[in-house]
């Protein structure tokens, strides 16, 4: 591994991680350098320097820990990714999404109507939805990576946000109903 | 303001000397010191040898006007009403946020910005009660090394808000203690634990002490304690068994008569309480099934024997409520109940074997007690502070903590925008937009709460402040960046700007629950700690201090990293460093300032340099423990 001769607190995420610009990644080398990071950055190791370092070491962490959360999560990956390559994802304004997911999201929401109450009926919902999502993630890897289709990717990751907001409703229902 | 103890003018510290260093457990029923010495963290004990200090402070009037620890605690059934115990639940609290404030012995007033408590010598905030017990502490660590202070790590429960932290780091600086950093109960006693048992792999420590109660799920790797998930509940402890038992006393005793514990003199209570809690420590006792409570009330005596089923019985809901943080935080770590490698129990309350059962059933193992659990958190602070202090020699260990409860801002309709979620790693800063929703508007005011519900109304309320004199602009025009702030010991920090004018505004997020700046500085006037101090002497006192901890900061770097430096601006460093040494002989403290000043400004691209050294340096590989 080459170690990049200067970082700014600029750089991107990947750049800090020192890892490639991709959406697959490595999540061992990623938790192993944000330790490795924090172990140089940390506050704690500068409680007896200067003003001036302590600053410093405060945005560092900061910083490390914000492109650590970012990276390791895939959608927030696909998303921070998507607008490095000039594709932002724009959750609030663009809705583009696979036709065939518009569809899938109509019957999900149906079937949560149903399942009200129901324990396994909601047990179900979210297993088939976890499976969901391995797919789309499988297929914004696909896209990124190999077939190097940013807006299909990005429409994958609009996806997958769905997904993760359905998942949450429907956890919270399954929470309320198993004490 | 610092206010740190130093040595004497034109004695300056040499550079290799240790600094002294300890932990402070600040509990709700006791407190500990504890420090490491050759190599060993050992608790520190009193002029008799005894280590725990009870959480009690009596104001007499007589003397020096305060009795505190076990001379405070014997007074108490005598005089409850001036006699402050388990003052840590009103700790940045304000009266009707705290639970059953009409069952406690003494009367809590209702003061703005935080609860106070009516004694003989007038309204005593928590903050100054607080205060003594750690100045108390802090003396008992001076003279145990004969010298003074470098400073301290103080525990907080993890769940602890951050009134309560600010309340605590107040009550620190009244005591005259520089904090090195407040540390989570639960992360102390897991460094504590994890560096005597050279343990690996994912563990949960529930603590459950007199007052509060705290769940953390950690991740322990070569030396670095990761926080994965947090929980509790800041107001459940011993003291809440206790009152269950007292209650089952009276009906036992007076059956359908039995008066309601809000209906005693502050005397009775303060002696039901007392009587309670001897009962539950006697059923804690190996092999013990009963145990007779035996009490005098005005009503009559209250006798009763209580076996530990029915005990078990009457507390089972408190015991349910410490489960089900346990469980939440393990759905927030992403991990199942098989994944915990072990169960670390910490707080003098899991001595009850009704809560090491219900634990042990919980996780499907025993739960590891092989550490005190009164002294595990204070020994994991003093090995930190240790550390901190720069005593370390040995491998360095490394802390990454989360927040325990959401921070955001109130949005249209009482609604919370989440900004920093639960459970993030600090320090860490998240940033927000929001926009005017009419036209012309030139002010917005927000409002920063902490928790997780939905609804503002549910939510503590941190801090109101206002964003002014924004260009007045059409409706959803304006953008006004909101960022948060959370620094290493959990406090948090907001941020507004207008960004198409610039516009800004700044808070240190204090005033709604902790106190003012003012208000510290007329406690730290009418403190004793401070009462010999000559403001201008200790002025000129704080600039020396700074200025040699600046001198040994430089000094340090230029050993570690002088060859970044051209020989130029080595010489210009050599010359702003020779200027502060000789300042520092000065009586002038702002002459002592600006030269501290012009040293820092000059070394600043040295410390960038230094910083991008060192992060070069962990990507190319290097061992953590080379830190």
């Amino acid at each position: 591994m080459s170690a990049p001769q200067s970082l700014s607190l600029q750089a991107s995420d990947f750049e800090l991680f020192d890892l490639p610009e991709q959406f697959q990644l490595d999540a061992t080398a990623l938790t192993q350098r944000w330790k490795a990071l924090q172990a140089q950055t940390h506050p704690d190791k500068y409680v007896a320097a200067d003003a001036a370092s302590k600053r410093l070491a405060m945005q560092w962490s900061v910083r490390v820990n914000e492109a650590y959360q970012r990276l390791r999560q895939p959608i927030t990956r696909g998303a921070y990714l998507a607008t490095l390559l000039g594709h932002p994802v724009n959750a609030e304004d663009n809705t583009a999404m696979p036709a065939a997911f518009l569809m899938q999201q109509m019957e999900w929401r149906e079937a949560l109507d149903e399942a009200q109450g129901d324990v396994n009926g909601l047990t179900q919902l979210a297993d088939d939805t976890n499976a969901a999502k391995k797919t789309y993630l499988q297929l914004a890897e696909l896209a990124f990576d190999t077939d190097k289709d940013i807006p299909r990717a990005v429409g994958a990751i609009r996806a997958l946000m769905f997904i993760e907001r359905f998942l949450k409703d429907v956890n919270q229902q399954l929470d309320a109903l198993t004490p | 303001m610092a206010l740190l103890q130093i040595s004497e003018p034109g004695q300056s510290p040499d550079p290799h000397q240790r600094r002294i260093a300890v932990g402070i457990d600040l509990g709700t029923t006791h407190s500990l010191v504890a420090s490491v010495r050759n190599g060993v963290a050992e608790c520190l004990p009193d002029t008799v040898g005894r280590v725990i200090l009870p959480s009690v402070v009596r104001y007499t009037g007589e003397g020096s006007g305060r009795q505190i620890g076990f001379d405070a605690l014997t007074g108490q059934a005598a005089d409850p009403a001036n006699t402050i115990s388990s003052v840590k639940r009103l700790m940045g609290r304000v009266r009707s946020d705290v639970h059953d404030v009409d069952n406690l012995p003494y009367t809590v007033l209702d003061t703005p910005g935080m609860a106070s408590i009516d004694t003989c010598l007038g309204p005593k905030t928590p903050v100054e009660v607080s205060a003594e017990l750690l100045a108390t502490l802090r003396f008992r660590a001076e003279d145990s090394f004969d010298d003074d202070l470098f400073g301290a790590v103080i525990t907080v429960p993890a769940y602890f808000d951050d009134a309560q932290r600010q309340a605590t780091k107040d009550a620190a600086q009244l005591a005259g203690i520089n904090v090195l950093r407040l540390i989570n109960e639960p992360t102390a006693a897991a460094i504590a634990y994890g560096l005597d048992q050279a343990s690996e792999g994912v563990f949960a420590v529930y603590d459950l002490g007199g007052g509060t109660f705290d769940i953390s799920i950690l991740r322990l790797s070569e030396g670095v304690f990761e926080v994965l998930a947090t929980g509790g509940d800041s107001a459940l402890g011993g003291d809440d068994y206790d009152r269950a038992l007292a209650h089952l006393a009276l009906q036992k005793a007076f059956a359908d008569k039995a008066p309601v514990p809000e209906s005693l003199s502050g005397e009775d209570k303060a002696n039901l309480y007392a009587a309670a809690r001897r009962c539950k420590e006697a059923l804690s006792a190996d092999g013990t099934h009963e145990a007779t409570i035996s009490c005098p009330l005005d009503v009559g005596d209250c006798q009763a024997t209580i076996t530990r089923s029915a005990f078990a019985v009457a507390t089972d809901h408190l015991t349910q409520r410490t489960l089900q943080a346990v469980r939440r935080a393990l759905r927030d770590a992403g991990l199942e109940k098989s994944d915990i490698e072990g169960v670390v129990m910490v707080g003098g309350s899991t001595r009850m074997p009704v809560v090491r059962d219900a634990v042990a059933n919980l996780f499907g193992q025993d739960p590891l007690t092989n550490l005190n659990p009164d002294e595990v958190v204070a020994l994991g602070a003093a090995i930190q502070a240790n550390q901190l202090a720069g005593n370390n020699t040995g491998d360095a260990l490394l802390l990454l903590d989360v927040i325990p409860l959401s921070l955001g801002i109130e949005t249209m309709g009482g609604l919370v925008e989440r900004i920093v979620p639960r459970n993030s790693t600090i320090p860490t800063a998240r940033a927000q937009d929001f926009t005017t929703f009419k036209d012309g508007q030139t002010a917005l005011a927000l409002h920063v709460v902490q928790g997780e519900r939905d609804l503002v109304t549910d939510c503590r309320s941190l801090a109101r402040f206002e964003l002014r004199g924004i260009p007045p602009m059409a409706a959803g025009v304006a953008r006004i960046r909101v960022s948060f702030t959370v620094d290493a010991d959990g406090m948090l920090q907001v941020d507004a700007v207008e960004t198409n004018s610039g516009v800004q505004a700044h808070i240190d997020v204090k005033p709604s629950y902790g106190l003012s700046d003012d208000q510290i500085a007329d406690m730290l006037r009418d403190s004793y700690a401070t009462a010999e101090a000559d403001i201008k002497a200790r002025a000129v006192v704080e600039a020396r201090v700074d200025a040699e901890r600046m001198i040994l900061a430089t000094q340090s770097a230029l050993n570690a990293d002088g060859d970044l430096l051209s020989d130029a601006d080595r010489a210009t460093i050599d010359t702003h460093m020779a200027a502060v040494e000789a300042a520092k002989t000065s009586d002038d403290a702002a002459h002592i300032e600006a030269v501290t000043k012009a040293l820092a400004t000059v070394t600043e691209p040295f410390a960038a340099a230094r910083m991008n050294r060192g992060i070069t340096q962990a990507l190319a590989g290097k061992n953590l423990n080379a830190v």
